[in-house]
């Protein structure tokens, strides 16, 4: 058990470290997204829509940011956002893969079979 | 305009704040805040407050992990439970009846709320667990985790797997089916049923609460109920709120996070009651 403990934590603290990362990433891609967006609305005023319209699909996204649409990019910030835990599960399964716990890749994976499941279901 | 976008910002970094000290995801905050005072749509209110949860998880998680406060194979391994909650939540939505629904987790809550108050009265006694649960082994859930507030390492060790993970299948269900409460919930099956320290209690839970609330979050951004004009200055300024609050919550004693964790659990639990009844 105590020769045990000292690798868990090691590995531990590596798979934190990445996870951290990753997270880190994700969070400062869609603020700044976010920001660029949000800045442009206050700018120009207009949010590039007529009334209280806005994007919900990708397609209206991608084109609305083709023409610097302020709610467009608003909304590529959001899911951006949206996406950061998932990523989190897929880096997680990554992680414990490589730290070859596979009890733990496993468990990670059958999360994300879960998670993606729900996503079809919406 | 300039004026709602800064004042969604203060709302957000506020929120964020107390998101990230009590585990709660900053919903439970926002969504009230937007019906009542900005007279915003329910519906537009639980698409910005999803937004809400999802910002305080990643922003908080990152100081968190760095700090190592949260137990992250806990989280791995309670995301099965809570993830199947709140699939079958989205399943059974109008073949469960939710007004029964509320009342469980009112009186669950309610239970729950009145055990923290027994622990804040027992302060000499540790409420730390010393048994050594056979599955908390096999599972390597037990850890440590540095408590700035009182300068030293705290060993712990996790119990009551079971009944953990039927509270965390609970608390995906209340997500699923009513949209609210699932943070509180997350806390109290670590912190009341698996006794887990409060703090790594409070940082796992705001971990975990990305990832529930991410399989809901886009139903509500395809169908149209996240506004950017909203949802993006609340998550901004949560994002920074988190921040904060995620050092705030390591420096104060676990004692006071209790004693502001209890009212806010009374006041789910009555609004709970109140829907059900």
């Amino acid at each position: 058990m105590n020769t045990q403990q000292p690798a868990t934590k090691e590995e531990m603290n590596r798979i934190e470290l990445v996870i951290g990362k990753i997270l880190r990433v994700g969070v400062v891609i869609s603020a700044t997204i976010m920001i660029i967006g949000l800045l442009l609305l206050l700018i120009t005023g207009k949010s590039g829509y007529a009334h209280d319209a806005f994007p919900t699909t990708f397609k209206a996204i991608f084109s609305g940011i083709a023409t610097l649409k302020p709610y467009a990019i608003m909304m590529l910030g959001i899911f951006c956002l949206i996406l950061t835990p998932v990523l989190r599960v897929i880096v997680s399964i990554y992680s414990f893969y490589k730290e070859k716990d596979m009890l733990y890749v496993w468990i990670t994976t059958f999360v994300l079979i879960i998670l993606i499941i729900s996503f079809f279901f919406g | 305009m300039i004026e709602t976008v800064i004042l969604m910002i203060v709302i957000g970094v506020l929120a964020g704040i107390g998101g990230a000290v009590l585990g709660l995801g900053g919903g439970i905050i926002v969504t009230p805040v937007l019906t009542l005072f900005f007279h915003l749509d329910i519906k537009y209110a639980i698409g910005a407050s999803i937004v809400v949860v999802i910002a305080t998880s990643s922003g908080s998680t990152i100081a968190y992990l760095k700090d190592e406060v949260l137990n992250l194979r806990v989280a791995m391994f309670l995301e099965i439970a809570t993830t199947i909650g709140a699939l079958s939540g989205a399943l059974l939505t109008g073949i469960l009846e939710p007004k029964y629904l509320y009342i469980l987790f009112g009186l669950l809550l309610l239970f729950s709320a009145f055990n923290m108050v027994k622990k804040l009265l027992n302060k000499n006694k540790s409420n730390l667990s010393t048994k050594d649960d056979k599955l908390a082994e096999k599972l390597r859930l037990n850890s440590s985790y540095y408590d700035k507030a009182e300068k030293k390492q705290i060993d712990y060790k996790v119990e009551n797997i079971p009944g953990g993970l039927s509270v965390m299948f609970g608390a995906g269900l209340a997500s699923g089916l009513l949209g609210i409460g699932s943070g509180a919930f997350k806390v109290i099956a670590m912190d009341t049923f698996m006794k887990m320290p409060l703090k790594p209690s409070s940082a796992t839970s705001n971990l975990m609460m990305g990832v529930t609330a991410a399989a809901s979050a886009t139903v509500y951004f395809f169908n149209g109920s996240i506004l950017p004009q909203v949802a993006v200055p609340l998550a901004l300024g949560i994002l920074v709120g988190a921040t904060i609050g995620s050092r705030i919550m390591q420096v104060l004693p676990a004692r006071w996070i209790r004693i502001i964790f209890v009212p806010i659990m009374f006041y789910i639990a009555c609004s709970m009651l109140y829907k059900g009844f």
